[in-house]
């Protein structure tokens, strides 16, 4: 009887252990995995006997409940590869390398013609790529790497986070303004996210062009970035710009101003810039509340659909894709609805 | 007369001596450190109201929901003799389910804010009363029981959420996560003073207080004389999960937003160290919820003290661990039992000395 007890309890930890083991990454928000990442499911959109000028397509991802980040990218790539643009979109998400190798070999079998991979770990590829190669399948790697030789794929398109923090830094910059106090929020130390969007401020902290009034890391939580904002105010230092590594803890911050009567935005005393691009942050913007928001460009799928009907030509084997920013200025509702994340 | 204060302060500080002493000292620091830290000051907010606002302000409206969160630990902890450390997670859950009953109907009205508030109870309560079966029906060791709903509860408020981080527009919402229309006291602060009152009508109009501390101490005998253990510790997580949910409430209204990966995040830690700083015993028992509380406010004067002092924020759980290592080891019984040692020591050498001094 007691060791049926403890077989029971060891059955029950296990199973709450693999439901919260698993995570994502990327710029979106510390949005991370969820419990489903046992199962692929691999879905068709249309039925393979129609046309023949359709150019079969087999997408291998991540699922798009890893990430706010994840979701917008599925949807992405789900309306450039449709039927209507003379696609047939078959795809496999899974958080599992192994499950995603074994979605690429099916896809390769079943015979599709164009192979496009968001890889989640970068090793272990070489095999499926290279059987993808003698079967005369192109393939195209998107958002991550993977540690293979150039010659197994077409080309890859991806994300610079330097650059994404780099065309925040420079949007700043154009402000003009006479001096940069600047209050930094970072996201949790070490992460893509974080560095990429740390190091173009960091260079201006260090020409003496910005002033770095506080520079704490949050680790992507709204309340903490709040009590960081509220620890300056209650400090009675100035400071003219929030710089904050995501949306919530911009968010965060600007609660803590809104509390002590400080203005903000387009009209305010201080400028406040996030990153991801949420729908809902963008509609702040739009209020005039926030000043920019800065994205991580979920959206590869026409980048790949150009290069697969042969309107552009890859330059080189690797593609940076171009980061968003968007000035509360010139936001439009329109850019919300197409280039905003979640709901 | 003198000795009769002296025996009554004695015995009514108690507990609560190294909790009050750690709060002296640390507003002793942050005097020399910096007067200005004290300044409490009125500005308008942007929304026009008169508010306070300060270092002060700013400790006893953050320290809120763990407050909250201490007051039902304090119960669990004495009834059980264990901690539930799954109450950032059930926060999760509880926020979760109050910002979907908000957003399902078209506006957010008084009343659609009292139904998502009593569904997030409903639902706070149901989890935490499925830790305390596991706890007080199947005996379980009560860190292990809710290791389980630790480890899944985020996932949990993830599906709820549908993997986004939904926002709440509306007045209501920031009156309770901010300040009311015309009242310059945080609607936080003024929800801890509400909850208080209601344990202590609870404990003066029932015998909780009691049957939970004879629970604590030794419930075979407490079921011997009558009392329902099981029933009581049951109770007990249910009560936390009460306190679950209105500290996740809190939290979601403070940001109007929930993201389920951040809200609370390691505030279990936080809660049960409130408990043991304030000088109750983390095997069961004996409690005191005021000394809860005031272990609550030590906590958030450290963090905002060192904020206020710069440091960076990796290295505020370091400082941190180091002060509340410290304050543990003083209100350790080894310790006590020591320093009670010397006391008497000091006093019997003492009346010797006097003893010589009449001979």
């Amino acid at each position: 009887m007691k060791r049926l007890k403890a077989l029971l309890l060891t059955g029950v930890l296990a199973m709450s252990f693999a439901f919260g083991g698993c995570g994502g990454d990327t710029g979106a928000a510390g949005t991370t995995g969820s419990g489903d990442s046992g199962t692929t499911t691999t879905t068709t959109t249309t039925d393979t006997g129609s046309a023949g000028g359709t150019i079969k397509v087999g997408v291998v991802n991540n699922p798009p409940s890893e990430s706010g980040y994840r979701e917008a990218n599925v949807k992405d790539m789900e309306s450039v590869f449709s039927k209507e643009n003379g696609y047939d979109l078959k795809t496999a998400y899974s958080l599992k390398n192994d499950e995603q190798l074994q979605a690429a070999q099916g896809f390769i079998t079943e015979g599709v013609d164009y192979l496009l991979i968001s890889a989640a770990e970068t090793t272990g590829w070489d095999e499926v790529l290279k059987s993808a190669k003698e079967a005369g399948i192109k393939v195209y790697l998107f958002d991550r790497m993977i540690d293979v030789d150039e010659s197994l794929y077409e080309a890859a398109v991806v994300s610079d986070m330097s650059a994404e923090g780099k065309t925040a830094v420079d949007w700043l910059l154009a402000q003009n303004l006479p001096e940069y106090k600047v209050i930094h929020i970072q996201g949790a130390m070490g992460s893509d996210a974080q560095i990429g969007r740390t190091g173009a401020l960091d260079e201006q902290f260090a020409s003496g062009k910005m002033t770095k009034v506080v520079q704490q890391t949050a680790t992507w939580d709204e309340a903490e970035a709040k009590k960081i904002v509220e620890s300056v105010i209650n400090s009675g230092e100035d400071f003219n710009v929030i710089y904050a590594e995501n949306d919530g803890m911009a968010k965060g911050a600007v609660a803590a101003l809104d509390e002590h009567g400080i203005t903000h935005g387009v009209d305010g005393k201080v400028i406040v810039m996030g990153f991801d691009c949420n729908k809902w942050a963008l509609r702040e913007l739009l209020a005039g509340k926030w000043n920019y928001d800065g994205q991580c460009s979920p959206f590869q799928a026409q980048i790949i659909s150009d290069l697969i009907q042969g309107k552009t030509t890859a330059s080189s084997k690797k593609i940076i894709n171009e980061e968003k920013g968007f000035d509360a200025k010139e936001l439009t509702q329109a850019d919300i609805d197409t280039y905003g994340l979640g709901e | 007369m003198n000795n009769k204060i002296r025996s009554t302060f004695k015995g009514g500080l108690g507990q609560l001596t190294i909790p009050l002493i750690a709060i002296a000292i640390l507003f002793l620091f942050n005097l020399i450190r910096d007067p200005g830290f004290f300044s409490i000051e009125i500005t308008y907010n942007n929304d026009g109201n008169a508010v306070l606002a300060g270092n002060l302000i700013s400790v006893i409206n953050g320290a809120s929901e763990l407050a909250v969160l201490a007051m039902g630990m304090t119960l669990v902890t004495a009834a059980c003799g264990g901690q539930d450390i799954s109450v950032g997670a059930a926060a999760a859950i509880a926020g979760s389910a109050f910002v979907k009953v908000l957003k399902s109907g078209s506006a957010i009205t008084g009343g659609t804010v009292i139904l998502a508030f009593l569904c997030a109870c409903i639902v706070a309560m149901l989890f935490a009363s499925f830790n305390g079966t596991l706890v007080a029906v199947f005996r379980i060791q009560p860190m292990i029981a809710t290791l389980i709903l630790y480890t899944c509860g985020r996932s949990i408020a993830y599906w709820i959420n549908g993997g986004a981080t939904p926002t709440v527009d509306s007045p209501i919402i920031r009156a309770i996560g901010s300040f009311i229309p015309g009242v310059p006291i945080p609607t936080p602060v003024l929800i801890v003073v509400a909850v208080t009152i209601l344990f202590m009508l609870i404990f003066h109009f029932t015998s909780l207080e009691l049957f939970t501390q004879s629970v604590g101490i030794n419930g075979s005998a407490a079921r011997l004389n009558g009392i329902n253990s099981t029933l009581i510790k049951l109770l007990s997580f249910i009560i936390l999960g009460f306190c679950v949910a209105v500290a996740g409430i809190i939290g979601v209204s403070r940001l109007e937003l929930i993201n389920h990966e951040t809200l609370l995040l390691d505030v279990e830690m936080d809660a049960i160290l409130a408990v043991a700083i304030g000088g109750n015993n983390l095997g069961g028992g004996k409690f005191k919820i005021v000394g809860s509380i005031i272990g609550a406010y030590v906590i958030q004067i450290l963090t905002i003290t060192l904020y206020a002092m710069k440091v960076s924020s990796t290295d505020v759980k370091a400082y941190k661990a180091i002060v509340i290592v410290l304050l543990v080891v003083i209100g350790s019984p080894v310790i006590k039992a020591k320093f009670a040692k010397l006391m008497s020591q000091l006093k019997s050498n003492k009346q010797r000395v006097s003893m010589k001094g009449a001979e």
